[in-house]
């Protein structure tokens, strides 16, 4: 089987993946004009600004959209079917991760539940909020 | 009315479509495409003085095929915006012939993808930069992304997966009549939605050929069009936009780059959706066709899916679309955009036999590429 494809921390994305080890959800604020910015970069892609800092997200969201995968590359074969997910985070950003529910819909209120793959790494997936 | 006439499409060829053999290369099919498309319209390579090219296997694709071929462009552009590249370069190309840098432009691709097995759905070992939040879930590319997209809009709009399916059906209905087309049989509706799951919604019908293949367009000032003995087929509006590279990044899963090529096309063009005869839009996946169907302004958003019912596409329907069989039947090497226009400009001289749209005048091409990440849109209209 060959390797899973996993993230290389850098510059730019290490405090998520720093923040995501101990269980936390943070995305990027900009100090310039207000707006929360993910994926992490060092330029605000609304206003220019070099001045990001970085806030905790309250890790809810809702599915903004969803696909239940049944054909996929080799690494992730064991795991078909499994649903990836475009959550819509309460802080106004999009990101792509698993949705690990049974039935998944548009809208279903979700939070994040980290995945821990590695001591260095955790992924974070959603699940349906109780 | 009077439309300027912006440049001209001279020639259009394909090299061998379909499953090439290992021992071909996508610079052989290129060059193939080319001698073809060249001699059609009555050029030789020294006429050639830009060259546009995207894709295969070199580090510049214009470099290569030029080299290839023995041009010395004044002009080169190796523009990659995904399978609507080829349609952007038209832009590029009148762009830069009204600019007085160069008559005569060559534009070609050509892929061995399917022989050589390269297509992949996704990557592996480590991944660095934004797209370290796109590849590590699993998601197979770019089949995924069309997904997630399909999802949503048939969530906010109640499309459904036979409306998806129309557009195979309609799609393959045209292949029928293609000679060159990789699968010709008619399917049904119940076809498709029997065809396996990959990434739901959509099934395996809903999806694009993998193919070998490779195609040229030759595009060339009015004066050198007035000295060549064939039929011209006039390049009046072009437009182009991405919003985004990742799918996590598209600002509206229903919404294409076309709502923002489309409109600057077809008003330099001086054309209303009425006024075209036939339409050829990249179907990379069915879902494909009917978010670009709405974002070019042919139906209301959310409408797409009632548009394409009960086969309007289809040959005899009022709508035609896609009338090579498209790249869901007809052949699919990868990056389509190319295969838009040499059919849009075998409709405007009026040589498609059966598939022939009765008096074609005007014609619009729309390509998309990445994971509805670019659109360019190409205006078209016969001599």
């Amino acid at each position: 089987m060959t390797e899973r494809p996993l993230p290389v921390p850098d510059r730019d994305t290490a405090p998520f993946w720093e923040a995501a080890r101990e269980g936390r959800l943070r995305i990027q604020r900009c100090l310039g004009c207000g707006r929360n910015v993910f994926y992490p970069r060092p330029v605000c892609p609304h206003c220019l600004s070099s001045e990001l800092g970085w806030i905790d997200c309250s890790g809810r969201g809702s599915v903004y959209s969803y696909t239940v995968v049944h054909r996929t590359s080799e690494e992730f074969r064991d795991q078909v079917p499994f649903t990836v997910a475009l959550v819509e985070l309460e802080e106004g950003v999009r990101l792509l991760a698993r949705l690990d529910v049974g039935e998944p819909r548009v809208g279903m209120p979700v939070e994040v539940a980290f995945e821990r793959v590695s001591d260095e790494l955790s992924l974070p997936h959603f699940k349906e909020v109780d | 009315m009077t439309r300027d006439r912006l440049g001209a499409i001279a020639g259009v060829a394909e090299s061998d479509l379909g499953v090439v053999g290992p021992d071909r290369t996508s610079l052989d099919l290129q060059a193939q495409a080319a001698k073809a498309a060249l001699e059609e319209a009555g050029l030789g390579l020294s006429d050639v003085d830009a060259v546009f090219s995207a894709g295969g296997e070199a580090w510049s694709p214009t470099m290569a095929i030029a080299e290839y071929l023995g041009i010395t462009p004044r002009w080169s552009d190796a523009t990659n915006i995904g399978g609507s590249s080829f349609d952007a370069h038209v832009g590029h190309a009148v762009t830069a012939i009204r600019a007085g840098r160069c008559e005569v432009a060559l534009i070609t691709y050509g892929s061995t993808q399917r022989s050589q097995r390269s297509r992949s759905l996704g990557r592996t070992g480590e991944i660095r930069g934004p797209a370290q939040f796109e590849l590590i879930w699993g998601l197979p590319l770019p089949v995924g992304a069309y997904a997630l997209a399909a999802t949503r809009h048939m969530h906010q709009y109640g499309t459904t997966a036979e409306q998806l399916a129309e557009v195979a059906v309609a799609t393959r209905a045209w292949a029928a009549l293609n000679p060159k087309a990789y699968y010709r049989d008619p399917i049904s509706i119940g076809d498709v939605l029997a065809s396996p799951i990959i990434s739901s919604p959509l099934h395996l019908l809903d999806c694009c050929l993998v193919t070998d293949g490779g195609g040229a367009v030759v595009v060339v000032s009015e004066a050198v069009a007035g000295s060549l003995r064939g039929k011209p087929v006039w390049v009046i509006g072009h437009g182009e936009a991405h919003t985004h590279l990742t799918i996590a990044n598209m600002p509206d899963l229903t919404v294409t780059p076309a709502a923002l090529s489309g409109p600057v096309a077809m008003e330099m063009a001086g054309v209303t959706h009425a006024d075209l005869d036939v339409v050829e839009v990249y179907d990379s996946f069915t879902i494909t066709v009917i978010e670009t169907l709405e974002s070019l302004g042919f139906c209301a958003p959310g409408e797409g899916g009632e548009f394409v019912s009960r086969q309007r596409t289809a040959p005899g329907g009022d709508f035609p679309l896609n009338t090579n069989g498209g790249g869901l039947s007809y052949c699919h090497p990868g990056m389509y955009g190319i295969f838009l226009l040499i059919e849009a400009t075998r409709q405007l001289r009026g040589e498609r036999g059966e598939a022939q749209v009765p008096g074609a005048r005007l014609a619009l091409v729309n390509g998309t590429g990445g994971v509805l990440s670019s659109c360019a849109t190409v205006v078209l209209a016969g001599d």
